[in-house]
């Protein structure tokens, strides 16, 4: 009789039920509740973080394809590196201020640690430039493509060596204090998650100026639009793209120390995780219309929301499956991106 | 998508081009000291951090010579170094002592490694080229079952003796009757886990976030689920990700708001500590549990506090009083200057077994190695009394550390 059992055992039977109806045959994809707010909350600040990180490295992918019109798969290589040297330029001043584990540097550690690896990472896209694509200028299309993987391998494999960045996963220390600056309900804004979205909001905003409204930028899009005329109208083009490999690069370095800064715990250069971290925010520049600056942000942050939010509301194990789902439909149905123009390829 | 689909086949084709580089030196180096007289004492050499075959001793004639393959490189490379440094301890102590006694004779033992890289594709090949051109008499390895099952049919068909140290997957010994291995299998870790928690613990509400690439990772999953649920606990959730996740907060929001008491992690210590640091971040206070993937160094290091008071469990705890633990705990540091973990532990007793099972033998012919490793009773390891079964298995205890002071500290033992 259904009267004979005690309260205890009805309220275990109760709580037992959900278990024993959604869990068992595919508990993965039971919905979350979606009316919280906080988890709508978070998810946003999670769509923010990563879509901003996205966009940054997509700017560099988009200012080289703008210019010279191939895809440098060595990018994503550069934010790898300027990850791993924030990592190891923090780490030696976190030692050599004498902070045990847990304590919090001075504020000025996290701007300079930003700035060696920024400065860095520019000094050897300078470099990758000149030794491997310069010689290229005049060599078909393709050719500069595959030794942009050939460099893509050489930074990965060199990466990976043990008196180089070695094959362990390392975290870098703490460099922001871990307080909580307001929360609402479960969710936490940090002082890490305005110091992540803030730095790259003020970096595209500078790049912003810089292409709009310098004289340099000006050759930048001048060279952008016709290499051979702007040449003729006396623009140092070989000055420009130096000059545009310098300042992608700093940007994925950039990338590199925020993504660094908000995941704590980075792979070895070859991991398989960078490479989609690459692929992504190369869809970002595509979806947002390659050659595009405003089109890169855009797309890195539509991009990250569209992963974040599928992750949370439809089913995270497609998390991937969202974002190249939506390069196929820009592509379909406008492939010049969504802020970019549909061009005629000239064959 | 082009991207992706072309650099793939440019990629393995690098790798080609530069593995016959790396082979032709290796070729190169041992024909070059093979004529030269000073390298009689080249295998003497007190162990270092080098790792390729070129860098390992030549075989002169009456030498014993055993492979190793392993993720020496690669995102696991702690695996494949660690499982390296625990073999090489084992084979300097028998060289140390004079060389390996078979049938009243003293040979000689010279290791052979080959890095996999941490993938299935390289397996084969290495697995290969240890058998047919460096002649070894054994191989061990690898640590990853996937690997493992991709190397483990060519040992069978070459018959020659294979132990793997540390693949937990059951299907790695059913490859055939040259296979054996020196761990646990899953089924069992599985159970110790959901044994832990539900006994020792005493948790009622449990979540589960897995690698839904990784066999491993799912084996130990079904295996929790199913033994915790038996146990009278309720599984609350589960949440998958794939290796290489850098943001855990949807899945963690997901797993938060169903109320669990303790988050099973069936993951690789890689992304365990990403998973930590993020929980606690959002505010997430339950124990962590996991299993054996979470055993490196490294967990300590890049969770620090977020992973302190979580448990896996292991194959042994360095802090375990006996003395095989104790003195092997001494020699290790002494050689390598770290604390060994469980797959230190499991690649010295996988090679100290076979060097066990040889004498056993009087013979280092591949068969009758083979008859001896299936008969080992009692063997006397680090990481326990290993008997191997019907099944080519070791039945042997789990251990469970808890970690405390960013080192993984003995907590229980759940015996099979």
């Amino acid at each position: 009789m259904p009267g004979d059992s005690s309260p205890r055992e009805e309220l275990a039977k109760l709580s037992a039920r959900p278990v024993s109806k959604g869990h068992s045959p595919c508990p993965r994809f039971l919905p979350t509740p979606a009316y919280r707010v906080d988890t709508l909350l978070q998810t946003l600040k999670d769509g923010l973080t990563i879509g901003s990180l996205y966009a940054l490295i997509a700017l560099g992918y988009t200012m080289v394809y703008g210019i010279l019109k191939f895809i440098n798969f060595a990018h994503s290589d550069i934010v790898v590196l300027g990850g791993w040297l924030s990592l190891i330029t923090a780490t030696a001043i976190v030692e050599k201020l004498g902070l045990t584990p847990g304590q919090i540097p001075p504020w000025w550690v996290g701007p300079l640690v930003l700035l060696i690896a920024m400065v860095a990472c520019g000094i050897i896209g300078f470099t990758i430039e000149r030794l491997a694509y310069k010689p290229l200028r005049r060599a078909p299309r393709l050719n500069v493509l595959i030794t942009a993987i050939g460099v893509s391998l050489f930074l990965q494999n060199t990466g990976q060596l043990q008196f180089v960045f070695g094959t362990r996963p390392r975290a870098i220390p703490q460099l922001l204090s871990d307080q909580t600056l307001l929360q609402i309900g479960n969710v936490h804004i940090r002082l890490l998650d305005l110091v992540v979205i803030g730095t790259a909001v003020v970096l595209m905003v500078g790049l912003e100026w810089l292409v709009f409204h310098t004289k340099l930028g000006r050759a930048m899009r001048a060279v952008s639009f016709d290499v051979r005329t702007a040449g003729l109208m006396g623009i140092p083009v070989d000055r420009v793209i130096s000059i545009t490999f310098v300042i992608g690069s700093s940007l994925a370095a950039a990338g590199g120390f925020l993504w660094a800064l908000s995941f704590t715990s980075i792979k070895q250069p070859a991991d398989t995780s960078w490479v989609l971290l690459g692929l992504k925010a190369f869809v970002a520049a595509v979806v947002g219309g390659i050659g595009n600056v405003r089109g890169a942000m855009f797309g890195g942050l539509a991009i990250g929301m569209l992963e974040v939010f599928g992750q949370q509301y439809i089913n995270p194990a497609l998390k991937d499956v969202y974002v190249f789902a939506a390069l196929i439909v820009v592509l379909l149905v406008k492939p010049g991106g969504i802020l970019g123009k549909a061009t005629v390829e000239k064959v | 998508m082009h991207a992706l689909i072309s650099r793939r086949p440019v990629l393995s084709f690098v790798r080609t081009l530069a593995l016959g580089a790396g082979l032709g030196l290796a070729a190169l180096t041992g024909c070059d000291s093979g004529t030269s007289p000073s390298n009689a004492n080249a295998g003497k050499a007190a162990p270092s951090g080098t790792t390729t075959s070129a860098a390992a001793a030549p075989a002169a004639a009456g030498d014993i010579v055993i492979g190793h393959y392993g993720s020496l490189t690669g995102s696991k490379a702690t695996f494949g170094l660690s499982t390296d440094n625990g073999i090489k301890l084992a084979v300097e102590e028998v060289n140390k002592a004079g060389g390996l006694e078979i049938g009243g004779q003293k040979h000689k033992v010279v290791l052979k490694s080959e890095d996999t890289e941490g993938k299935q594709e390289k397996a084969g090949t290495v697995v290969t080229k240890l058998i047919t051109a460096d002649k070894v008499v054994a191989v061990l390895g690898e640590v990853a079952s996937g690997i493992t099952l991709a190397g483990a049919p060519i040992a069978q068909q070459f018959g020659v003796p294979m132990i793997t140290p540390s693949s937990t997957n059951p299907q790695c010994t059913a490859v055939g009757d040259m296979i054996f291995r020196v761990c646990f299998i899953d089924p069992f870790q599985g159970y110790a886990c959901a044994k832990f928690a539900a006994q020792d613990l005493k948790v009622k509400k449990a979540a589960i976030l897995f690698d839904q690439a990784a066999p491993y990772s799912v084996g130990l999953k079904d295996e929790f689920e199913s033994n915790f649920k038996k146990m009278g606990g309720e599984i609350v959730a589960i949440e998958a990700y794939t290796e290489g996740e850098a943001n855990f907060n949807p899945l963690l929001t997901k797993i938060r708001e169903r109320g669990a008491e303790l988050l099973f992690i069936p993951g690789y210590y890689t992304d365990v500590a990403n998973i930590a640091l993020q929980a606690r971040k959002l505010g997430m206070k339950m124990p962590l549990l996991g299993g054996d993937g979470w055993d490196s160094s490294d967990l300590a290091k890049n969770g620090g506090a977020a992973i302190e008071g979580s448990f896996y469990s292991n194959h042994y705890a360095s802090d375990q009083p006996t003395p095989e633990i104790q003195n092997f705990v001494t020699k290790y540091q002494a050689a390598f200057g770290e604390t060994p973990d469980g797959l230190a532990a499991l690649g010295y007793d996988a090679a100290r077994l076979l060097f066990d099972s040889m004498q056993r033998a009087r013979s280092s012919d591949g068969s009758k190695v083979r008859d001896a490793i299936a008969t080992t009773k009692d063997f006397k390891g680090v990481t326990g009394t290993i008997s191997i079964n019907e099944k080519r298995d070791a039945v042997k205890p789990a251990v469970i550390v808890e970690m405390k002071g960013g080192k993984p500290v003995f907590r229980a033992r759940v015996e099979p």
